[in-house]
């Protein structure tokens, strides 16, 4: 009887093994844990955004019923150090809750230790703290001079980091020469300057950040549960900060509901649950309120750029100057001061431009902290970049696409190294721009788009090219190391257990994983487990950001995988008296190549490496291996969006009508979550660009701090969109897959907004500052 | 105070402060915990359940004001061992990523069909506009309801 044929599933549209659980409330969030005897925490928080700390006083809330303990920050401070960061900038001391003074509204000043959470929550209400309010500084041009306010003694200026520059001419020991750049504009037929502003947004997470932390007094030991991306990075800092060993810290990342960069942090509210159950001995939560998030999880973005384009009047780009003024809030975090690198390291975008400058400055303010918010950098580069491109169009009254094309790294220089030190490992821009073209109907766009200007409506149409740099990374460019780890065993039973450190928070790894070793070992993926986020289970891991499960977290699967067929086909050629070489693994049964019949069945081998009577020459039992993918290069995947937006000539309200997005992330695993991925990238580009922003009051007050204020996009706010994509495999990893998470943020805010500025090229506008306020919309159209 | 309500199918009693909200009821006093906190300010509907045969953000009713009600909540969906259509529709077009929405978004989803059984995608999204996911971009959401009112 021959065995069923069991279908190819890497490359199939395989409906998520985690939604099962997910769909019936039956997953399990930090908020879902309980463990007995287990007290909440709540914050009290500045409501000042610059001031020292005049007096705390704790005692109506201390002798509320319920409440264990009052903790302020001069005592968390007897059992917590300064917060580490990531980088190698120098920084000021950032305690996790403040000793003497605040520097942003939001800050924590004391904890409570209760109950319940209302209790909790009550509370930190009653706790008391006056303050003597200092000058607070929410322009970073205005921080650079140092007035109104210095926030930290130590930085001059408010520099946090005072001046980086990047790109042609400045070489690694920092020496600068000019000469090229210079050159570059003196030549240049025609300059495009503009000022832009790449503003600030809240990640918003729909799940907010939470923390069980339960420090067991008779074994020595903890175990932390957070809603982070990186359990094992968790770890290694609650480790570090408490004084335990990583061997006494078990950190788990349950069920995680999104992320978007900002669970990448360690955050203060993680610290103190270590050391608060530490003191006292018992387990203790915490979650964040939506509005506490608001304001206690980092932002992302906030940019600015001057930005020079020279270029000769057929469109050929002869240099590129941005000088990048980045706003990081109060403090550095893990990686704050690092993420605007990533912005001067892809301001290179898909071009061949001859000579960039680069600069970079990075000021305090009085805000929120920022960091990693998906594409972490890349947007802002993709943004600054492909404006200017679409404002050289314009002054050269060139088709977009044609003056793209004019200055595409053609296809035959990859690895192409970039003037901003990056090795671009594949790409075809050219081919992702004329899909792009052919997909959305460029031309009959263009018609229908004068044709509704006849009409007197105000229509658009934008594109932009972007690339990406993901499957971050090699360890020299992450200070946790840049590799993933995966282990893999074939069980007694012949089913298939396999970790990751790639720790998913909706990715899907649980379902393109096991589509991987299934077709690998010629298993049914019912038979594969994929096992995540848990410290205890996954014995080294780095996480989840960068775009790198897949690409590198994928790839290490597949070496552990590959190790362990190795040794399972030498049982099988030793049961069958076969040569190693000659056995092939397919349809749950392992056999000799051509001679089916003999095979035997999965389970059987396994079982034998378990019992192995006889154990073959040369082998160890047992089937389970493990391997650290450590990649030598990012993956740099590419694509084309291309958008038609409509502005209401009496409102200047905006809406999106089409939105085409060509997307080339290499091979595809699993197209139906690639595709979702996409989708949500656009959807946080399309907020940036349409309606989100967070908005500070001159006093540091974020008057966009709750769901009230800050818009996050609806259903309604959205087009149906068209994906279509290129494969251009990496050499960078065998699976050639370069990542897809972060991929919509990047094409889709620059496509908008120059789709905007077409609609209101009539009114002699070359550019607008996102978002797209109806109100700033209207007022250009009403202004004479 | 004493309260008394038919969480699926179920007759649940329970003593409750006054200020306590529905949604923690639900989740920390019968440890229905598929209805999520997603925000403080009523927008985001992580927390959607159906009261008295309406969809209800339970973040936004005091436990006492439920006294008497009968509610479904996502965990009461499925029945016999059978996913509800929008259940499934939702699992065959990947409507969800992280997940954290998706029991709300479920249940704003059932209730929409329970008034406009074919609804158009227009009609899908502003259905669901009660509602925020921050994953999917609403796409395949759209996709999961369509599917569910049997429109492929």
């Amino acid at each position: 009887m021959a065995a069923p044929v069991l279908p190819k599933l890497v490359g199939e549209r395989v409906r998520r093994r985690e939604d099962p659980r997910l769909i019936q409330g039956r997953a399990t969030y930090v908020d879902d844990i309980k463990i007995a005897g287990m007290q909440h925490l709540a914050f009290k928080r500045s409501e000042v955004a610059h001031g020292r700390i005049r007096s705390i006083d704790t005692s109506a809330a201390a002798a509320m019923d319920g409440v264990e303990a009052v903790l302020t920050g001069a005592q968390i401070a007897e059992l917590l150090a300064p917060m580490p960061i990531g980088t190698p900038f120098p920084s000021p001391p950032h305690r996790a809750v403040a000793v003497d003074t605040v520097r942003y509204a939001g800050e924590p000043v004391a904890v409570v230790v209760a109950r319940d959470r209302y209790v909790a929550r009550d509370a930190a209400d009653a706790i008391v703290v006056t303050y003597d309010v200092l000058p607070a500084v929410v322009d970073p041009e205005l921080a650079m001079t140092g007035t109104p306010t210095v926030i930290h003694p130590d930085f001059p200026n408010n520099l946090a980091v005072a001046l980086v520059p990047s790109g042609t001419g400045v070489s690694a020991d920092g020496t600068v020469d000019d000469s090229a750049i210079d050159a570059a504009f003196t030549q240049a037929e025609v300059v495009i300057s503009q000022r832009m502003v790449n503003h600030r947004l809240v990640p918003n997470a729909m799940e907010p950040r939470g923390v069980v932390a339960h420090y067991e007094p008779g074994k020595d030991a903890m175990t932390i549960w957070s809603s982070t991306q990186n359990p094992h990075i968790l770890r290694t800092m609650i480790a570090a900060m408490t004084g335990m060993g990583q061997d006494q810290v078990r950190a788990i990342a349950p069920e995680v509901g999104g992320g978007f960069g900002a669970k990448i942090n360690i955050y203060a509210e993680e610290y103190v649950a270590a050391v608060v159950t530490r003191k006292l001995g018992i387990p203790v939560k915490w979650v964040e309120d939506r509005t506490e998030a608001f304001v206690a999880t980092t932002h992302g973005r906030d940019l600015l750029a001057y930005v020079d384009l020279a270029a000769t009047r057929d469109g050929k780009v002869l240099g590129l100057k941005m000088r990048i003024i980045a706003d990081i809030g109060a403090y550095n975090m893990l990686l704050t001061a690092a993420i605007p690198t990533l912005t001067m390291l892809m301001a290179n975008g898909t071009y061949d431009i001859p000579a960039i400058r680069t600069t970079l400055t990075e000021v305090f303010t009085n805000k929120t902290p920022t960091d990693a918010y998906r594409g972490a950098g890349r947007p802002e580069a993709t943004y600054f970049l492909e404006r200017a491109m679409d404002m050289l169009a314009r002054e050269l009254k060139m088709d977009p696409a044609e003056v793209r094309r004019r200055n595409f790294i053609a296809p035959h220089r990859f690895p192409f190294a970039t003037q901003m030190g990056a090795v671009y490992d594949s790409g075809d821009y050219e081919k992702a721009l004329a899909r792009a073209l052919e997909a959305a109907g460029w031309e009959a766009l263009r018609a229908e788009r004068d044709a509704a200007r006849t009409d007197g409506r105000l229509v658009g149409l934008g594109l932009a090219m972007y690339v990406e740099v993901c499957g971050i990374g090699p360890s020299a460019t992450l200070p946790t190391g840049g590799w993933e780890h995966s282990q893999v065993t074939v069980e007694r039973d012949g089913r298939i257990s396999a970790t990751t450190g790639a720790s998913p928070h909706g990715q899907g790894n649980e379902t393109t994983f096991a589509q991987m070793l299934a077709d690998q070992f010629g298993v049914p993926m019912e038979h594969v487990t994929i096992r995540h986020g848990d410290t205890d289970v996954v014995k080294q891991g780095i996480g989840t950001f960068g775009s790198r499960s897949q690409a590198v977290g994928g790839t290490a699967l597949h070496m552990a995988g590959s190790k362990v067929k190795a040794k399972m086909a030498k049982f099988a050629a030793a049961l069958l008296e076969a040569h190693e070489g000659d056995i092939v693994f397919e349809n749950g049964r392992i056999g000799v190549r051509g001679a089916p019949a003999s095979a035997k069945a999965f389970a059987d081998v396994a079982a034998f490496a378990y019992i192995p009577v006889p154990l073959p020459e040369g082998l160890e039992p047992g089937l389970s291996d493990e391997a650290f993918f450590e990649p030598s290069n990012n993956t740099y995947p590419f694509g084309c969006h291309i958008t038609m937006l409509e502005i209401d000539r009496d409102t200047g309200e905006p809406t999106l009508l089409k939105l085409v997005a060509v997307d080339d992330a290499g091979h595809l695993i699993n197209p139906l979550i690639v595709e979702g991925q996409i989708h949500g990238g656009l959807a946080q580009g399309i907020g940036q660009a349409m309606v989100e922003e967070a908005v500070y009051s001159d006093d540091g007050q974020l008057l966009t701090g709750s769901f009230m204020d800050y818009a996050l996009p609806r259903a309604t706010d959205f087009p149906t969109f068209e994906l279509h994509a290129t494969v251009t495999p990496t050499p960078v990893n065998p699976l050639g897959a370069k990542g897809v998470g972060e991929a919509g943020t990047l094409g889709s805010t620059p496509s908008i907004v120059n789709a905007a500025v077409d609609a209101l090229s009539g009114f002699g506008v070359t550019h607008i500052d996102m978002m797209l306020r109806p109100e700033k919309l209207w007022r250009i159209i009403n202004r004479t | 105070m004493q309260v008394s309500m038919t969480v699926n199918g179920r007759v649940r009693k329970a003593d409750v402060e006054p200020r306590l909200l529905l949604v923690h009821f639900l989740r920390e006093h019968l440890l229905l915990t598929g209805a999520h906190v997603g925000c403080d300010t009523s927008q985001c509907g992580a927390c959607t359940v159906i009261v008295d045969g309406r969809s209800a953000k339970a973040c936004t009713m005091f436990a006492v004001q439920a006294d008497g009600s009968t509610i479904t909540t996502v965990e009461g969906l499925a029945a016999n061992g059978q996913l509800h259509p929008v259940q499934e529709g939702f699992w065959d077009q990947h409507g969800l990523q992280c997940g954290y929405c998706t029991p709300g978004m479920i249940m704003s989803a059932v209730n929409l069909l329970q008034d406009t059984p074919h609804p158009t995608d227009r009609q899908i999204r502003e259905g669901i506009s009660g509602n925020f996911c921050r994953c999917t971009g609403y796409q395949h959401i759209v996709n999961a309801v369509r599917q569910a009112a049997g429109r492929r």
